[in-house]
């Protein structure tokens, strides 16, 4: 059987990889992405002092550090049977609300934008983020650095380190802010609202109002009719930071409520040995195999699934365009796996309207930022939603908080199945009897995994907005027939 | 061709937290492509592996690698960078001293994939599958890099020219170390580019005498905001810890965890600190030593060699060949 080898010559190569197997006469038989590397974090951890995970779960991630900074955190308050006081819950999900604006933002312009801006079949030297400065100027360039370098500036004011920050403690937060930090963060929450604001309506004017566009969006191609996760408020309102995980049907059906505490009862994790990261599914649906329907397991944890799996925006003006996307695509439950970036630019606006209002909040520079512990530590679960999906940390320790166990559900693993079927969906759409393979495919898949932000390919992360990709398609015996390659020369 | 240098970046088994702090020097971004053609950084642009591999011996000028040796393709990529490259910079916390991801090294790798593909509490695995190098589908056959017993510091698999430390960099000091390469004003290679006093120096906390009693946890105490926190009993690794960072994290009431590797001259982060901790401790009886270490400091390799253990004397927990690699991974990796 014929194999294409997609070798990206950015992250996925360390950390990711695409096999897709043709047949003889020429179709798509299977598609298969690989993530060549384990660290052990969940081994290692063990013997550890609790308190430590905070920092150590990290650097799993420098990506999304505050991340596993925050969902350790909360596990470490269950551990250790503590309630932070209000104001070190409210510092937390501020801290957390600029991370997500700041994260969102690097995602959209740097990596989504370049498809939609310029177009998937623009040249490809132009389909990057210099190309988007081109087109609509340099003012667009100014904003998305001011929106970056703001959200570092707070992230490490507030907690510490722009990268891996070392802040979050059992029953609050290592250091409060003051009036004047409060200030600087809620007039920094403003621009950021504006910026939001002009995100989407430049996704308004380029995407929306482009026929073709919608077409591809909306399109059959990168259609996954699989369960949403995504983490509700007492309302049912999206939250990142604390509430009940939601799981919905393809049909839009609610699946499951439950506490995070509980998440085994719901997920379980399959191993398959062309790959070290894990399968997770649902549990009391089964898995059926890397299927879509309301009869297979998969789930997907992204900003679209989040959306799907609440029944609003906790916001005005998130809510707003809330309701306009699924207004325009259809009602819901939205399907599309495309739409993921519309539904980014909808929690960034979440993001930095909860900014603002925590940043105003007349608790955020009370002193109670921190409770001791005084019960004895046993076991925790911090959950939090990670820019990625839904992130998980269980903790078991003996009575002086040192681990015994530790496990780990980690963001883009939830998407694992899911990000393997829309490879081969796509692949599958492309390539075809009798049509030559060409630089479209490549693009195309890479937009297929592209919509997850995955962070295994945090290559998805590029300055220019376009990996390089190579495609080499080989005989059977491995001679390479044809090479095809994109941004590679 | 442009007579600019030729700069390459990689990572191997590291977090993306170094590449994050490169991008982080912003518009100094410019001024480093303005002295370099960046042909490879798989992270951010453009490169190919097939055309590194076939450059001249030296054709690089320097390479930034970040990410310690876990894998037979990571050693691949280091073997190669290194013969390609005139500089060869271990750089961060994980290519220095093998970082976080080297507290791996109290595991064996059959320990490691026995919780996470069988024992882990949400695992689904009744017949006990494990990812391996070569799996036959229905399709053909697929395949994965070795996963090795030990992790190795890039110093411990290739000769290293120079070393920046911190998990990761602070954004100033790799700019630093940008313009001492372009000027050439380089310490003897095989050195650290860094400062050569301690976080303690740069810290702005209040110090006076240390006599310490009692070592306390970070969740035990909410410590005074002014003084030292080693003072107050808090196992602060500022005391052994290369300056550079800036002393954010006792800022922010946090004690310094040691990231930026031993102070300049110590090569053992971990036998530094526990000579330090024993110097505060406010005793001369064996007997009560023991205790206070004992009740204060639970885990001493968690402590003492959370960014270092990979890089240290002891290197790994005791097992046969300590931590070279099997004849099973020398085969994967020559056969690649």
């Amino acid at each position: 059987m014929k194999r294409i080898s997609i070798d990206p010559i950015t992250r996925l190569e360390g950390h990711g990889k695409i096999d897709i197997f043709l047949t003889p006469e020429g179709e798509v038989a299977n598609a298969y992405v690989q993530v060549p590397e384990l660290r052990g974090f969940e081994t290692f951890c063990v013997g550890r002092p609790a308190e430590d995970m905070p920092n150590l779960t990290n650097r799993i991630c420098g990506v999304c550090p505050e991340a596993h900074h925050m969902a350790a955190t909360k596990a470490l308050d269950a551990l250790f049977h503590v309630d932070p006081p209000p104001t070190a819950k409210k510092l937390r999900e501020l801290f957390y609300s600029i991370f997500y604006a700041t994260d969102h933002t690097t995602h959209f312009y740097a990596l989504a934008g370049p498809d939609f801006v310029m177009g998937p079949d623009a040249p490809k030297e132009v389909r990057n983020i210099l190309g988007i400065v081109g087109k609509v100027g340099m003012e667009i360039a100014g904003k998305v650095l001011k929106m970056r370098r703001d959200g570092h500036y707070l992230i490490k004011m507030i907690g510490g380190r722009p990268v891996h920050p070392n802040w979050g403690l059992p029953g609050g937060v290592s250091r409060g802010i003051n009036e004047e930090q409060r200030a600087e963060i809620e007039k920094l929450g403003r621009d950021a609202v504006e910026f939001a604001k002009f995100s989407l309506k430049l996704f308004e004017d380029i995407v929306l109002k482009n026929p073709d566009y919608v077409k591809i969006v909306t399109g059959d191609i990168y259609l996954h009719k699989t369960y949403n996760m995504g983490t509700v408020d007492a309302n049912n309102h999206v939250n990142f930071y604390d509430g009940k995980i939601r799981v919905v049907g393809p049909d839009g059906r609610e699946h499951a409520k439950y506490d995070a505490k509980d998440y085994r009862e719901y997920i379980a994790e399959r191993t398959e040995p062309w790959s070290y990261l894990k399968f997770p599914y649902l549990k009391k649906i089964g898995w059926k195999g890397f299927v879509d329907g309301v009869d297979s397991g998969v789930y997907k944890a992204t900003p679209l699934s989040r959306l799907n799996a609440a029944d609003g925006m906790a916001t005005p003006l998130a809510q707003t365009e809330y309701e306009r996307m699924y207004d325009t695509l259809g009602g819901k439950p939205v399907n599309h796996t495309l739409a993921t970036h519309w539904a980014r630019l909808v929690e960034l606006l979440y993001a930095t309207e909860r900014w603002v209002e925590l940043a105003t909040d007349p608790e955020i520079t009370g002193k109670e930022f921190r409770v001791l512990p005084t019960e004895t530590p046993t076991e925790g679960v911090g959950s939090v939603e990670a820019p990625r999906g839904t992130l998980t940390h269980h903790f078991w320790t003996d009575e002086r908080g040192i681990l015994t166990k530790v496990n780990l559900v980690v963001g883009t693993t939830n998407n694992n199945a899911p990000i393997n079927m829309s490879v081969k969906r796509a692949a599958q759409s492309l390539i075809q009897k009798g049509k030559p393979v060409n630089e479209g495919l490549l693009n195309m898949v890479e937009m297929a995994f592209r919509a997850y932000d995955p962070c295994f390919g945090c290559a998805t992360h590029t300055l220019p907005g376009r990996m390089p990709l190579e495609v080499t398609l080989r005989g059977p015996d491995g001679e390479v027939i044809d090479r095809l390659a994109q941004n590679m020369d | 061709m442009s007579d600019k240098g030729k700069l390459a970046l990689y990572w191997a088994a590291s977090c993306g937290g170094c590449e994050i702090a490169v991008l982080a020097i912003n518009e100094k971004i410019l001024d480093v492509a303005n002295a370099f053609d960046i042909v490879f950084w798989p992270c951010v642009m453009d490169g190919k592996v097939r055309d590194i591999e076939k450059m001249p011996d030296k054709g690089l000028d320097l390479c930034l690698f970040n990410g310690g040796i876990r894998n037979s393709e990571q050693e691949y990529m280091a073997r190669l960078l290194r013969k390609k490259a005139k500089v060869l910079v271990a750089f961060g916390s994980c290519a220095h001293e093998g970082c976080i991801p080297g507290l791996a090294n109290m595991n064996s790798r059959d320990e490691i994939f026995q919780f996470v593909y069988k024992d882990c509490p949400s695992a689904d695995n009744p017949k006990g599958v494990l990812p391996e190098v070569e799996t036959k589908v229905s399709e053909g056959t697929l395949h994965l890099p070795f996963f090795y017993d030990t992790l190795k510091t890039l110093g411990q698999t290739v000769d290293v020219d120079y070393y920046l430390p911190g998990c990761p960099p602070e954004p100033e000091r790799i700019w630093d170390a940008i313009t001492a390469i372009l000027t050439g004003k380089l310490p003897p290679p095989g050195s650290v580019i860094g400062a050569e006093t301690t976080v303690c120096d740069e810290c702005p906390r209040k110090r006076e005498e240390k006599k310490i009693k009692e070592f306390k946890r970070t969740w035990q105490v909410i410590p005074d905001t002014e003084k030292c926190l080693l003072e107050q009993g808090i196992v602060c690794c500022g005391i052994a810890t290369r300056a550079g960072c800036g002393a954010l994290c006792p800022q922010v009431g946090s004690p310094c965890i040691g990231c930026y590797g031993p102070n300049a001259g110590v090569e053992d982060f971990g036998a530094r600190m526990m000579t330090a901790i024993a110097s505060v401790i406010d005793s001369n009886d064996p007997e009560e030593i023991d205790r206070i270490i004992q009740e204060g400091i639970p885990d001493p390799v968690g402590t003492f060699y959370r960014f270092s253990l990979a890089h240290s004397s002891l290197r790994r927990s005791n097992r046969a060949g300590n931590g070279k690699p099997a004849a099973k991974e020398e085969a994967e990796v020559s056969g690649r």
